[in-house]
């Protein structure tokens, strides 16, 4: 029972196994690949462990206070930002091992040729709760 | 009109539908249909007879449910077995619901989702929303764990201790969303200790109980967590610990240890103590020895090197943690805390922080961080 947040990047993650960039894919291969990721998240949905699922826009905006009575300062966005996120799936499992195999099986979406892209997927645990039965010292 | 009330008459109703020949998945959805229907009828007109009336309007739903099924044959035989109306029977079916919902074949989460639902009588909505996951999602996850036990047969005996774990992560997952899940599990290990005489559950109650009377006192007015030894000890609840105290002391009497009631033991000791100078730290250790003989548990291990520097000193703790991997969760932070009372405050505030890195919850994480930053304020104004 802990949440898990899959990262997948535009930038910023080491290089796939299957690279190719997706605008130079079949438009089939581009369904199968979509096909795949909506069935993905359908299947966690049944096994109930899925919590959330969304795709961001590659271009973003960086905003900042500047100081009272001042609207925010707005800039970017930076070409040269080295880690960039594509989207993420936010899974609750009963384990680490569990969210380990499920990445695995996100990162095996078809890409070029139909082949697996496997693409690295970034895993980060959410902070849980503070357990009751745990005193702090 | 008292949910928690109506609430308790979810195991008893469902274990009655089950015995006059329901199949377990059906029956759970009747209960809960029964249940949404008592809040809407009974603010108005309360039954004389709430659990009879449970029953009644449950066993209508499910013949319900079944005639809209294609099922024709299974549900004529089903009416044929209906019973003429009359008290209900003299047989208790909880603790087999206990056993079913915390059945071995079923994953920890899943187990928790159905005990709540079928056993506390949470609608999936308020499990969904104790847990922090969607609605849909916390609906998938039970009726598949409806399908995983459904081959099970219900009059089987079944682990107690399997009840037990699924109750105390209920217990340990605190109060984070609108459902209070650790007085939630209170409740139903209540129930369970007065459906079956066991040492282990009566340690666990008392565990709960006694954890559960320090609740206020756990954490100041921001939010933040207050260790036990600052705790202001007036602000726990008395009437919780007088309670836990003698459940714990009754099972202990029977001689039949387990890891619950040696880890209220412990509990026991902290609450018994006035001050925290008062605690009987040489008593705590003699239970965590006992508490490793009985679990193997590492984190025991970690816990016991903490009482062992109360008890003879931060450099013994320290030699008891050395013995230890330090991958193991919370051992940084434990080193720190060993380190300051040893007085060496430059070790401990750089232990804090890299216990905040590894802290797996905000609270303890925000904790670490300002017990570092206590220190390192400490040598800038020397």
């Amino acid at each position: 029972m802990a949440k898990y947040l899959l990262l997948k990047h535009y930038r910023g993650a080491p290089a796939a196994v299957n690279d190719v960039p997706m605008d130079q894919w079949t438009p089939e291969e581009i369904s199968a690949h979509v096909q795949y990721m909506q069935d993905f998240a359908a299947r966690l949905e049944g096994t109930g462990e899925f919590v959330d699922g969304q795709a961001l826009a590659p271009e973003g905006t960086f905003v900042r206070y500047d100081g009272e009575g001042r609207p925010p300062v707005t800039d970017g966005p930076f070409a040269e930002t080295k880690d960039l996120i594509a989207g993420w799936m936010v899974i609750d499992v009963d384990s680490y091992e569990r969210a380990v195999e499920l990445a695995g099986e996100l990162s095996a979406a078809p890409g070029a040729g139909g082949k697996p892209i496997h693409e690295w997927l970034e895993l980060r645990p959410f902070l849980g709760a503070q357990p009751t039965i745990t005193e702090c010292h | 009109m008292n949910e928690v009330l109506l609430r308790s008459l979810t195991p008893s109703v469902l274990g009655i539908l089950v015995r006059r020949g329901a199949d377990f998945a059906a029956a759970e959805d009747a209960v809960q249909d029964a249940l949404v229907e008592a809040v809407r009828v009974w603010p108005a007109d309360r039954p004389r007879d709430p659990k009879g009336w449970l029953v009644t309007v449950a066993w209508r739903r499910f013949l319900d449910a079944t005639r809209a099924d294609t099922a024709r044959r299974r549900r004529e035989d089903l009416v044929d077995e209906e019973p003429a109306p009359g008290p209900a029977p003299a047989v208790d079916d909880t603790l087999q619901l206990y056993f079913l919902c915390a059945h071995p074949s079923l994953t920890p989460s899943s187990a928790v989702a159905l005990t709540l639902r079928a056993v506390g009588g949470l609608t999936t909505r308020q499990i969904a929303q104790a847990y922090l996951v969607p609605e849909a999602t916390m609906a998938q996850r039970i009726s598949r764990a409806k399908r995983t036990v459904s081959g099970v047969r219900f009059d089987q005996p079944g682990d107690v201790a399997t009840v037990l774990r699924v109750l105390y992560l209920v217990f340990n997952e605190g109060y984070s969303g609108d459902v209070d899940l650790a007085a939630e599990a209170i409740r139903l290990t209540r129930q369970l200790a007065a459906a079956i005489d066991h040492p282990e559950v009566a340690g666990l109650l008392a565990l709960m109980l006694l954890h559960h009377a320090r609740r206020a006192a756990r954490t100041a007015p921001d939010g933040s967590l207050v260790p036990l030894a600052e705790q202001d000890r007036g602000r726990w609840d008395t009437g919780s610990i007088a309670e836990g105290v003698e459940i714990l002391q009754a099972a202990l009497a029977r001689d039949r240890l387990g890891e619950f009631q040696a880890q209220a033991a412990i509990a026991a000791l902290h609450a018994d103590a006035p001050t925290a100078e008062e605690t009987d730290w040489v008593q705590i250790v003699e239970w965590y020895d006992e508490l490793a003989r009985l679990t193997d548990s590492p984190v025991v291990r970690l816990n016991r090197a903490v009482a062992v520097g109360e008890a003879d000193g931060p450099r013994a703790g320290l030699a008891a943690l050395a013995a230890l991997d330090e991958s193991l969760p919370r051992h940084t932070a434990v080193a720190a805390y060993l380190h300051e009372r040893d007085g060496d405050l430059t070790m401990a505030a750089r232990l804090y922080a890299e216990a905040a890195q590894k802290a797996p919850n905000l609270a303890e994480r925000d904790h670490l961080t300002r017990q570092a930053a206590r220190l390192n304020a400490r040598g800038t104004r020397r």
